[in-house]
C-alpha cells in the first residue's frame, strides 16, 4: 500500500505531458514508449532513427537525476523473478500488438481524442485491475 | 538540434515518471487495486499529463509542420480491431502482474536493481518475438 501523493503526481504528470508535447512539436512524433522502443529495436541504420535512442536514454537519466536529488529511487517490486519475466514478455508483445502502452494510448492518444486509444486504455486498465485483484485478494500475495 | 530536443524530452519524461513515483511498481499496483487502500495518484499523473499533452496537440493541429519544418506524424485514431484489443489485454495482464509498463520500467533502470533489468530484458524479448511472428504472418497473407 502507498500513500496518496497529489502534489508530486500533478507535477510529475505535467512534466510527462510537457515532454510529450515537446517531442510532438519538435520531432513530429508521438511519445509512445513501446512504439519508440519497438522501432529502435529494428536498428534503422543512419541518422533517421537516432532520436529514438536519445529519447529512450533520456528516461533513466531524468529518473536518475530525480533519484540523486531525492536520495534514491524507490522501486518496490513484489513480483517474483519468474513473474517479472512472464510480465515483461506480455508487456513487450502486447504493446506491440496493440500499437501502444500507457504513454502512447493513455497520454498521447487520449489527448487527441483517439477512439482507438480510448478503447485500448480502458481495456488495459480494466485487465490490469482484474489481474491485481486476483493476485492480491484471490491468490493472496502481498 | 532535433536530437538534443529528443534527449531533453526523454529526460523530462523520465524525471516526471520519477517525481510522480510511477517508477515504483507498488505505487502503480496500489492504484490498480480498487479493493485495498486505494491510491488514486496515478489518475492525477495521467490527468496532468493528458492536459499538457492535449495543449501540445492543439498547437500541433494548427501547424502544418514541426518547429524544424518536418511533417507531423500522427497514427490513425479510428478503427478499433481485434489486434488492438488483444494487444491491450495482454499488456494489461503483464502490467497488473509486475506494476511496470514500458516507460517507467526503462526509467527505473536508473535505480540499478537487477529485477528491473530482468523485466526490461523480458519486455525487449517480447517485442522482438512480436516482430518475428508478425513478419511471418504478413509474409503468409
Amino acid at each position: 500500500m502507498t500513500e496518496f501523493s497529489p502534489v508530486s503526481a500533478l507535477i510529475g504528470g505535467a512534466l510527462i505531458g510537457t515532454a510529450a508535447s515537446l517531442l510532438l512539436l519538435a520531432n513530429g512524433r508521438i511519445a509512445g514508449i513501446s512504439g519508440i522502443l519497438g522501432r529502435a529495436l529494428a536498428f534503422e541504420p543512419g541518422e533517421r532513427g537516432s532520436w529514438r535512442i536519445l529519447f529512450l536514454l533520456g528516461l533513466p537519466v531524468g529518473a536518475g537525476l530525480v533519484g540523486i536529488v531525492r536520495g534514491g529511487l524507490v522501486t518496490d517490486i513484489s513480483a517474483s523473478i519468474p513473474t517479472l519475466i512472464v510480465a515483461g514478455l506480455l508487456v513487450g508483445f502486447g504493446t506491440r500488438l496493440g500499437n501502444g502502452c500507457t504513454s502512447g494510448h493513455g497520454v498521447c492518444g487520449m489527448a487527441r481524442g483517439s477512439r482507438r486509444s480510448i478503447a485500448a486504455t480502458c481495456t488495459f486498465m480494466a485487465t490490469a485491475a482484474v489481474v491485481v485483484f486476483v493476485v492480491r485478494h484471490v491468490l493472496g500475495s502481498p | 538540434m532535433k536530437s538534443a530536443v529528443a534527449a531533453l524530452a526523454g529526460i523530462l519524461f523520465g524525471a516526471g515518471l520519477a517525481i510522480s513515483q510511477m517508477t515504483n511498481p507498488n505505487k502503480v499496483l496500489s492504484f490498480l487495486d480498487f479493493s485495498g487502500g486505494w491510491d488514486p495518484s496515478l489518475a492525477l499523473v495521467m490527468g496532468a499529463a493528458l492536459a499538457m499533452s492535449a495543449l501540445g496537440y492543439q498547437i500541433a493541429r494548427h501547424r502544418s509542420a514541426t518547429f524544424f519544418g518536418d511533417p507531423i506524424d500522427l497514427p490513425p485514431t479510428a478503427g478499433i480491431d481485434v489486434r488492438l484489443l488483444a494487444g491491450a489485454t495482454l499488456f494489461g495482464v503483464g502490467w497488473g502482474l509486475a506494476g511496470f509498463c514500458p516507460g517507467p520500467a526503462l526509467a527505473a533502470t536508473a535505480a540499478g536493481r537487477l529485477p528491473v533489468w530482468i523485466f526490461v530484458c523480458a519486455m525487449v524479448v517480447g517485442m522482438i518475438l512480436f516482430r518475428r511472428i508478425d513478419a511471418v504472418r504478413s509474409h503468409r497473407s
